[in-house]
């Protein structure tokens, strides 16, 4: 006698728990062959705006961990995933790629978590400064996370390029909300099943899947989000993103990469920092 | 249907057997269909034009309040400017209906909104625990009255009513309510300490029934503050003691309704269980602080289509 199947249920990550769309839709996603795999919750405008919400909460705590502590969660969802890494080859290779080439991808994926993990308490050195000025003070400029940052994920490389852009916000302690590929939502899922069981605080990573052209108006126009990586975005929603964007003065990263394969840099960390520049007397 | 007999609930002197018999009289609460009845009542969607009219009235049925030990004049009279303007950027948005304060503040909040119509309401009889004799409570009130406070929040002796001696909490506020003169008279029942259902109907109609023009939940200091299930039971008090006797009190949930989608369950509640005579601010008034902002923050998200955020609004 055959077992039933056992599917999972692929939801949102909202605040550290795992709802399904308030909206109660659900979308097809597909392989290569375009045979339906499975359905992905539907996210809405008010799944985006409770997101957000769960984000704001979450953002004084995980900024207020010290550097070196963020680091060692930061590392832990690499191990999480590492962990995970023959649901993620397998996941991958679901959408038509060769073994190789989605082992390849997982392996370039945590191995990018593992490098921003130790940016975190290395950023602050390398963005941060002494500045020389006229008089007996000590002139110091030090990078702060700027608050909720929205990010679009790339529509591939599926887990590489959630990574890529997920990881250099979380490095500060900026809280974000993400909204998954559209293409391959699968594996965004997965992560965050890998990011529960990670240490990381609920509401510090919140996952959105569904349509970036429903859902970024609404993120990008709004008033409690302090930045936005639309890198990933479709480059028809780059130039109305950021003119919503401008309503507070988001910073805007609207940068895509040659090649996600190589896009890792501390200056995506330094994106959605903010100075702070403090005087200090020196003395004699 | 006949008309309800105009009639006055306690028969004069009053008695501790008089009362008695009056709260006696008082049916006990269905716990569960409470619950069910606000929970079905929770399901309604009032959205676009429904909702921008359901925040302006929540907005005028507002009491903005601060009762804090470290309240200054500054911060009252900064408070009563909000008050007055919600918001200076939005001139469709109209003024609160009062402003909450302790007595010694009174005079800062009426320099602000004297000729606004934005009222001054004033905490006193010793609140929050209201555990002081008489004349001091009285003191208390009559201070407040005299510092140009149009409305008295008076909060009822819990120690007195669980004793059984609902003789005294009836006189005092009988005794509040005199040295009030022409100011109004809520009077705050703390819900969360009277431990029942049963009791909050029968303090309901023991405070109507000794002249309260409003009852009042809480004094937003004890937790549990105000639900909607105690405030439906509070609703149906009045709804009886209107029948009983022809008078129509107000009611004032307070403490802990901190969202317009809070406020506008609270409002479906009201106009369910008394209809539309009491949706005014003159019979409804939400005590409250934090909501004001949220109530702004959904009238903007109305207006321009975008989620708003607590940095562009004033903070209380």
């Amino acid at each position: 006698m055959s077992r039933l199947d056992v599917r999972k249920t692929y939801k949102l990550y909202i605040g550290g728990a795992f709802p399904r769309s308030e909206s109660g839709r659900v979308l097809p996603a597909t392989d290569a062959d375009g045979e339906v795999l499975a359905r992905v919750a539907h996210g809405s405008r008010k799944d985006l705006r409770d997101a957000v919400v769960a984000a704001r909460g979450a953002q004084s705590g995980w900024a207020g961990r010290t550097a070196y502590n963020r680091g060692q969660v930061l590392y832990r969802i690499a191990e999480m995933v590492e962990d995970r890494r023959g649901t993620f080859v397998e996941q991958l290779g679901a959408d038509g790629r060769d073994e190789a080439d989605a082992e390849a991808e997982v392996d370039a994926s945590i191995d990018r978590i593992v490098w921003y993990a130790g940016w975190a308490d290395k950023f602050a050195q390398v963005l941060g400064n002494l500045n020389p000025v006229a008089g007996p003070y000590f002139n110091i400029s030090a990078p702060e996370a700027s608050g909720v940052v929205g990010v679009v994920a790339p529509g591939e490389p599926p887990l590489l390029g959630l990574v890529s852009t997920l990881l250099p916000v979380l490095v500060p302690g900026n809280t974000a909300v993400v909204v998954a590929s559209e293409r391959w939502p699968l594996t965004a899922v997965t992560f965050t099943e890998a990011l529960a069981t990670a240490d990381v605080p609920g509401g510090v990573v919140n996952l959105l899947t569904g349509q970036p052209a429903e859902l970024l108006p609404f993120l990008a126009s709004h008033m409690d989000v302090n930045g936005l990586d639309i890198s990933g975005a479709d480059p028809g929603l780059v130039t109305a993103a950021q003119q919503a964007a401008a309503g507070n003065v988001k910073r805007v990263l609207a940068d895509p990469p040659d090649h996600w394969a190589t896009a890792e840099s501390p200056y995506r960390i330094a994106q959605f920092t903010e100075t702070k520049t403090v005087w200090h007397p020196k003395g004699k | 249907m006949s008309t309800p007999a105009v009639v006055d609930p306690l028969v004069s002197p009053v008695t501790p057997a008089a009362i008695r018999a009056f709260l006696g009289s008082v049916p006990s609460v269905d716990e569960v269909a409470v619950h069910a009845r606000v929970g079905s009542l929770a399901t309604r969607s009032i959205k676009k034009a429904s909702k921008r009219s359901a925040i302006d009235l929540a907005i005028r049925m507002t009491d903005l309040t601060t009762l804090e030990g470290m309240d200054t004049p500054g911060k009252v009279k900064q408070l009563a400017t909000k008050a007055v303007t919600p918001d200076p950027s939005d001139p469709s948005i109209p003024s609160v209906a009062a402003v909450c304060v302790y007595p010694a503040r009174v005079r800062d909040a009426v320099e602000v909104v004297a000729g606004t119509g934005v009222r001054v309401a004033a905490v006193a009889t010793y609140f929050p625990s209201g555990q002081a004799p008489l004349d001091v409570k009285l003191a208390d009130t009559r201070a407040a009255v005299e510092a140009g406070a149009d409305e008295i929040d008076m909060v009822i002796d819990r120690g007195a009513f669980h004793t059984g001696d609902h003789l005294k909490v009836y006189e005092e506020i009988v005794a509040t309510k005199e040295a009030c003169g022409p100011a109004h008279l809520k009077v705050i029942l703390e819900t969360g300490e009277l431990g029942t259902y049963d009791n909050v109907r029968r303090a309901s109609m023991l405070a109507m029934a000794a002249g309260a023009d409003f009852i009042k939940t809480s004094t937003g200091k004890v937790v549990p503050a105000a639900t909607r299930e105690v405030t439906l039971v509070m609703l149906e008090a009045i709804r009886d003691f209107n029948a009983l006797t022809g008078s129509v009190i107000g009611m004032k949930p307070a403490g802990g309704i901190r969202t317009t989608k809070d406020a506008i369950k609270y409002l479906v509640l009201l106009n369910e269980t008394l209809g539309t005579t009491w949706m005014t601010p003159e019979l409804f008034r939400f005590g409250a602080s934090s909501l004001l902002n949220d109530l702004l923050m959904q009238a903007r998200w109305l207006a321009e289509g975008r989620y708003q955020g607590p940095d562009y609004f004033t903070k209380d």
